[in-house]
């Protein structure tokens, strides 16, 4: 859409015709019919030749080679059994998402308070997580029933007032969920952290002058702008979640991943049922790209005197732009302008 | 004369290993304005902020319309029934408790601060920003805070930008609206801490404006500056600090004009 991007400005567009050139100098009040000529990018053109041939020829593959199998990857793709193993990885993802960052908060606030206590806590726990493979883990709490047959509740190396069996307690979801939350809230607590340590310190100070309570200092004052500095990399982590959900794969759960691997194992068709998996991750993680861009949009404002227009609005305005250069062309007009691209209606 | 306001007894700060206040004494009258003038790195703004409880004093204490800045005293019947059996007779009324946070936020709603670099929270809007301490410390209901504040901006001139967001906002406005978050809180005292000093010079004068416009209305001030004739102007009492410790003070024309202190007389050939 950039248009005059690539133009030189007109004062300095061609030397040769400068006053200093051999040439006749023109009269000063000619330089409006000076012509520009835009720079000639040629390597430019000739990488975009070669990526073009890229794609078509793995669009051609995609298309030709059999061993694709578009018609399995038709049949699976919105089957009953894969739809349902979406619904166990989002839930998986949203339920790590939401608990892991909630515990990781905590943590990163525990990791931050005055108290040497809490963080040691914090520290330790931050250490440890982070320290195990997330597949370590779960397989760990897979197995927690061989560890803690029961679980109970009473005084501490004393008597048990009320017991249950863990199994029954937790089951192979609650599992996954506990391992994927435990894993994520080590990771989150970082990232919170390093989301509130880039707050300005004059920010604290001045809540604390106000007299403005603790907690509401860190939900309405702190954190509104942590969130700059912790969307970007919390969106990382949740994609990666995302995905990462499909390690409980290893606890038997009828996740995407492990649903797909059993299709293939019936059937013998790989290829088109790891497309069926790559197709759903990529619809999700892009759904979550784009809602990342909105939420990140909500917690800067103030940060821009302006905030810059969306996508959806800045297609809107060109394709309003080029409806407006079309009419201006249908018109006899003598010269052709610009677009307004600057102005807003 | 009116009773003491602000009352600042033997405070003591140290940084480390460096000593920034030593030994400060300072009265301040209800409905006066002090200006605390003196070079950069003499402990002047160290002390604004012993005041608020921003930071906290080694030694010495701080005591603002009668309170305790920062601690509690032991009750006398307790400490005296205890200080028998500790066998420390003579210093029977000299135990002082720290404050939990909690209490220390509640006294700062009587303390207004005003920042030199304004400190507004900038994700809310001007509004937001003044109604935000009223409506959580004190626990105003959130449509007559609002009516205060609106009533505030438009005292500092500023009616018009209450959906303004402060980086929308120049310099010099910008401070304007962080008094006004001073002042909804209703302070017994005004604190600021070189209000001006992050300004261009063609902005000082509007804020400098609204600092003198409360004077008149009998607000008790303490300002940090190095705005001389604003002091001149505008203070009951300058104070000059130097090296940690009061040096001099005195009505503005005593201290300014006929300084008894080589140290006040350097520093003031040096800036006026």
């Amino acid at each position: 859409m950039a248009s005059t991007t690539d133009a030189a400005p007109p004062g300095a567009a061609a030397p040769g015709t400068g006053p200093t050139g051999p040439e006749t100098p023109p009269a000063p009040n000619d330089q409006a019919s000076l012509k520009v000529v835009p720079a000639r990018h040629y390597a430019r053109w000739a990488a975009a030749v070669a990526v073009i041939v890229l794609v078509a020829q793995f669009v051609h593959g995609l298309a030709t080679n059999p061993v694709w199998e578009w018609g399995v990857f038709r049949d699976y793709v919105l089957s009953e059994t894969i739809v349902e193993a979406v619904w166990i990885t989002l839930q998986l993802t949203a339920y790590a998402t939401v608990l892991g960052f909630l515990l990781g908060t905590v943590l990163a606030f525990m990791r931050l308070s005055r108290s040497p206590v809490l963080q040691t806590v914090a520290w330790t726990y931050v250490w440890i997580f982070r320290s195990i493979p997330m597949i370590v883990q779960l397989v760990f709490w897979f197995n927690l029933s061989a560890l803690y047959e029961e679980l109970g509740v009473g005084i501490p190396f004393g008597p048990v007032f009320w017991s249950v069996d863990s199994d029954s307690l937790i089951g192979t979801i609650g599992a996954a969920v506990i391992g994927l939350t435990l894993h994520q809230a080590a990771y989150a607590a970082e990232i919170v952290r390093g989301g509130v340590v880039s707050v300005d310190h004059g920010q604290l100070e001045a809540a604390a002058a106000l007299g403005i309570p603790r907690l509401r200092q860190i939900r309405r004052i702190v954190l509104p702008q942590a969130m700059r500095a912790i969307l970007p990399t919390a969106g990382n982590e949740i994609i990666g979640l995302l995905k990462g959900t499909s390690v409980v794969y290893v606890m038997a759960i009828g996740e995407l991943f492990y649903q797909v691997q059993v299709v293939y194992g019936r059937n013998g068709r790989v290829i088109p049922l790891l497309l069926v998996a790559t197709a759903w991750y990529v619809v999700l993680t892009s759904l979550l790209s784009v809602a990342q861009y909105y939420v990140e949009r909500h917690y800067a404002r103030g940060a821009d005197r302006t905030p810059p227009p969306t996508p959806l609005q800045r297609a809107r305005r060109f394709v309003r732009d080029l409806r407006a250069a079309a009419a201006q062309r249908t018109q006899p007009v003598p010269a052709r302008k610009p677009l307004p691209l600057g102005d807003s209606r | 004369m009116s009773e003491v306001m602000v009352d600042v007894h033997g405070v003591h700060k140290s940084f480390g290993t460096l000593e920034v206040l030593r030994g400060v004494d300072l009265q301040v009258r209800a409905g006066e304005v002090t200006v605390i003038l003196g070079p950069s790195g003499s402990g002047k703004s160290t002390l604004l902020r012993t005041i608020n409880h921003l930071e906290k004093v080694n030694s010495g204490w701080i005591s603002i319309d009668g309170e305790l800045i920062g601690y509690r005293r032991s009750e006398d019947r307790r400490a005296a029934r205890r200080a028998p059996a500790e066998g420390g007779g003579g210093r029977r009324a000299g135990k002082l408790h720290e404050l939990k946070e909690k209490d220390v936020l509640k006294q700062r709603t009587h303390i207004g601060f005003v920042f030199q670099n304004f400190n507004l929270f900038p994700h809310l809007t001007v509004l937001e920003n003044l109604i935000e301490a009223p409506v959580s410390a004190l626990r105003r209901p959130r449509g007559q805070a609002e009516e205060t504040a609106r009533r505030l901006l438009d005292r500092v001139g500023l009616a018009d930008k209450a959906g303004a967001y402060p980086r929308q906002l120049s310099g010099g406005q910008q401070q304007r609206v962080a008094i006004a978050r001073a002042l909804a809180l209703e302070p017994k005292v005004l604190l600021f801490d070189e209000p001006t000093s992050a300004l261009d010079p063609e902005l000082v004068g509007e804020v400098l404006d609204v600092i003198k416009d409360l004077a008149r209305t009998g607000t008790t001030m303490i300002v940090v500056t190095h705005e001389i004739g604003f002091a001149r102007e505008v203070a009951d009492t300058v104070v000059f600090m130097d090296g940690g410790v009061v040096v001099e003070q005195g009505p503005p024309a005593a201290v300014l004009d006929n300084p008894r202190q080589e140290r006040t007389r350097a520093f003031l050939s040096k800036v006026l």
